[in-house]
């Protein structure tokens, strides 16, 4: 393939006691791509995500981003390549408001450094505007921006999905890995998720992995769909290729798209 | 009581009051930003005391050298006992810091449970250091002489308040810039906000630093005001569990409720000692303990009634622009 690839695993291993939840898995990540990875409950995808991000350190294997081997750093590093994850289940700050979340976001604030808030606010302020300016922008993009001021906790889980995904645009990423964004969210909102991050892809040229249990959501945006399970990958290719592939409809898809 | 005589009494409530609010400013850095679980403020309180003392006393010579022991005396101004007693309780914060933050909260919480008490059996026990359980006397206080010393309480509660106010404001500076936001998200949840980028354990060792600090500049600001100190003062009691009642009622996060609270409690404590005197004279001797109880129930009704304290924090905390 001609194009570069922007995430490579290679045979990545992480078990929990004696319950291999990612196997030898290896598989690669387009860059500029919206790569759909499903596969049925428990096959390892969020774990495999969790080891991306550094949350657990895989037993074994190697991940690559943008060539550069990144496996074993910690969460703030791999934030710091320009990599960033949502959850299946939204971490949002609860007791913070939605405007905050976002202005939490962004990396090398000046007001982060304790001395400075003391001793230099001017240029806190000055950046805590220019970041208060681009949350709004966002949050006026997701169309959150009524909610700026409620606590994030108070939100509705479709909400709480789409802030989420605002959260990401946020930490201008290279790549974001999304944990079933679709989650919970409803056809309306489905339909401005898909168009989000259509046009973050093609706009910011963002790479996505996203990981979806809703087939509407994989098939209509998702090119190539690689599906994972017992830990490892078992199929790739476009989303008709997928939809035909024996393997895949024995393995997952039990016969409904059959 | 006569006129003169309550105005003297107030004073001196509101000078430990004011004491008190250091330590709840304190607290609410580390628990309610950080959410950091320090159960052994009586530790900092007595370090910060002890540090302060025996930076600004003599060491003791000729006839007194044969009745008190102390390691050092440096005879230096108020001031520098303030800062010196900031510096090693935030040392001391740092070093407890290291091996706890990167575990489960509740390893910060045995570890300050534990050093305070370590601390406390110290000064206690080796009396080569501070003089054991006499402990020190004869600190300085601030602009002694401006008035007679019968008055000079006034002035002291002066001191107090602006130091006081002082702290709180560098806090409010902090927590409203984009460094309290990292303390708060951090509060929230820890995960979420090491995957936004975050150096969770550098921020939590700063919060935590950065309280003990203010609870050593607590601990000198009561030494300086008694003048005299030993062990017995820092129990978990009073050192400690009254602290958090305090923070509860006042509302954690929100530093105008750290001050209220330990202004309102303090203010409650006082009036408990009236009630029990009223007692028949076999329940006296246990009255400490009644007083205990009575406020143990009183931070059961406030956390069941009105869990986020008398001031809650605030909705929008960051709020740097709309200064
Ligand atoms: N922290 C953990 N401890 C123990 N087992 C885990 C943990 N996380 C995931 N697992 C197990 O690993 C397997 C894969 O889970 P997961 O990655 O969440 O699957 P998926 O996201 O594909 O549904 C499951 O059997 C799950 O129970
Ligand atoms: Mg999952």
């Amino acid at each position: 393939m001609a194009e570069k690839s922007m995430l490579e695993i290679k045979e990545v291993d992480k078990s929990f006691g004696g319950l291999m939840a990612v196997c030898n898995c290896s598989l690669d990540v387009k860059e500029g791509s919206i790569t759909g990875l499903i596969g049925p409950n428990g096959a390892g995808k969020t774990t495999l995500f969790n080891v991306i991000t550094g949350h657990y350190k895989p037993d074994k294997g190697k991940i690559f981003f943008q060539g550069e081997e990144i496996n074993g750093l910690p969460p703030h590093h791999i934030f710091k390549k320009k990599i960033y994850r949502t959850f299946q289940i939204t971490r949002e700050f609860a007791q913070m408001t939605v405007l905050e979340n976002l202005m939490l976001i962004p990396e090398h604030q000046v007001g982060e450094k304790i001395w400075n808030t003391w001793f230099r606010q001017g240029a806190v302020k000055k950046q805590e505007k220019a970041i208060k300016e681009k949350a709004l922008e966002v949050l006026e993009f997701v169309e959150l921006i009524d909610l700026k001021d409620e606590y994030a906790g108070s939100l509705s889980g479709g909400q709480k999905k789409l802030l989420e995904l605002a959260r990401s645009m946020m930490a201008d990423p290279r790549m974001v890995l999304l944990d079933e964004p679709g989650a919970g969210v409803n056809r309306t909102l489905m339909g401005k998720l898909i168009d989000n991050i259509r046009k973050l892809c093609e706009e910011k040229s963002i790479t996505f992995l996203l990981i979806e249990h809703d087939m509407d959501l994989v098939m209509n945006l998702c090119n190539p769909v690689i599906v994972m399970s017992e830990g490892k990958k078992l199929a790739e290719g476009t989303p008709e290729e997928i939809k035909r592939n024996k393997k895949v409809l024995e393995a997952y898809l039990g016969g409904q798209y059959r | 009581m006569e006129l003169g005589g309550f105005i003297a009494y107030l004073v001196s409530l509101a000078i430990m009051a004011s004491i008190y609010a250091v330590f709840c400013l304190g607290l609410n850095i580390q628990w309610g930003y950080t959410g950091l679980f320090n159960i052994g403020i009586a530790g900092f309180f007595c370090v910060g005391a002890y540090t302060s003392a025996m930076l600004t006393t003599p060491k003791p010579t000729g006839i007194y050298a044969q009745y008190v022991n102390q390691i050092f005396g440096l005879n230096l101004p108020f001031v520098v006992g303030l800062l010196g007693a900031a510096a090693v309780c935030g040392i001391i914060g740092f070093l407890i810091g290291i091996p706890t933050l990167k575990l489960r909260e509740d390893y910060l919480a045995i570890a300050t449970l534990g050093i305070a008490e370590t601390f406390r059996l110290i000064f206690n026990n080796e009396h080569w250091l501070a003089n054991g359980p006499r402990g020190l006397m004869g600190l300085p206080q601030p602009l002694q002489g401006i008035v007679s010393a019968k008055h000079y309480n006034y002035i002291y509660l002066i001191v107090v308040v602006i130091i006081m106010l002082f702290i709180y404001l560098l806090i409010e500076r902090a927590i409203r810039s984009p460094w309290g936001r990292v303390l708060r998200a951090i509060r929230e949840d820890e995960i979420s906000a090491s995957m936004s980028g975050k150096d969770i354990f550098h921020f939590k060792m700063q919060s935590l630093i950065f309280g003990s600090m203010v609870m050593g500049v607590g601990g000198a600001l009561y030494a300086h005001y008694t003048k005299s100190i030993s062990p017995d003062v820092f129990t978990p009691l009073y050192g400690t569990f009254i602290i958090w009642v305090m923070l509860m009622a006042g509302g954690s996060g929100n530093n105008k409720g750290a001050i209220l609270g330990a202004y309102v409690i303090w203010g409650i404590w006082i009036g408990t000692s009236f009630m029990t005197d009223l007692l028949p004279y076999t329940l006296k001797a246990r009255a400490p303990y009644i007083r205990f109880l009575l406020i143990g129930i009183l931070l059961e009704i406030i956390l069941i009634y009105r869990p986020q304290g008398m001031l809650g924090e605030e909705k929008r905390v960051s709020k740097l622009l709309e200064e």
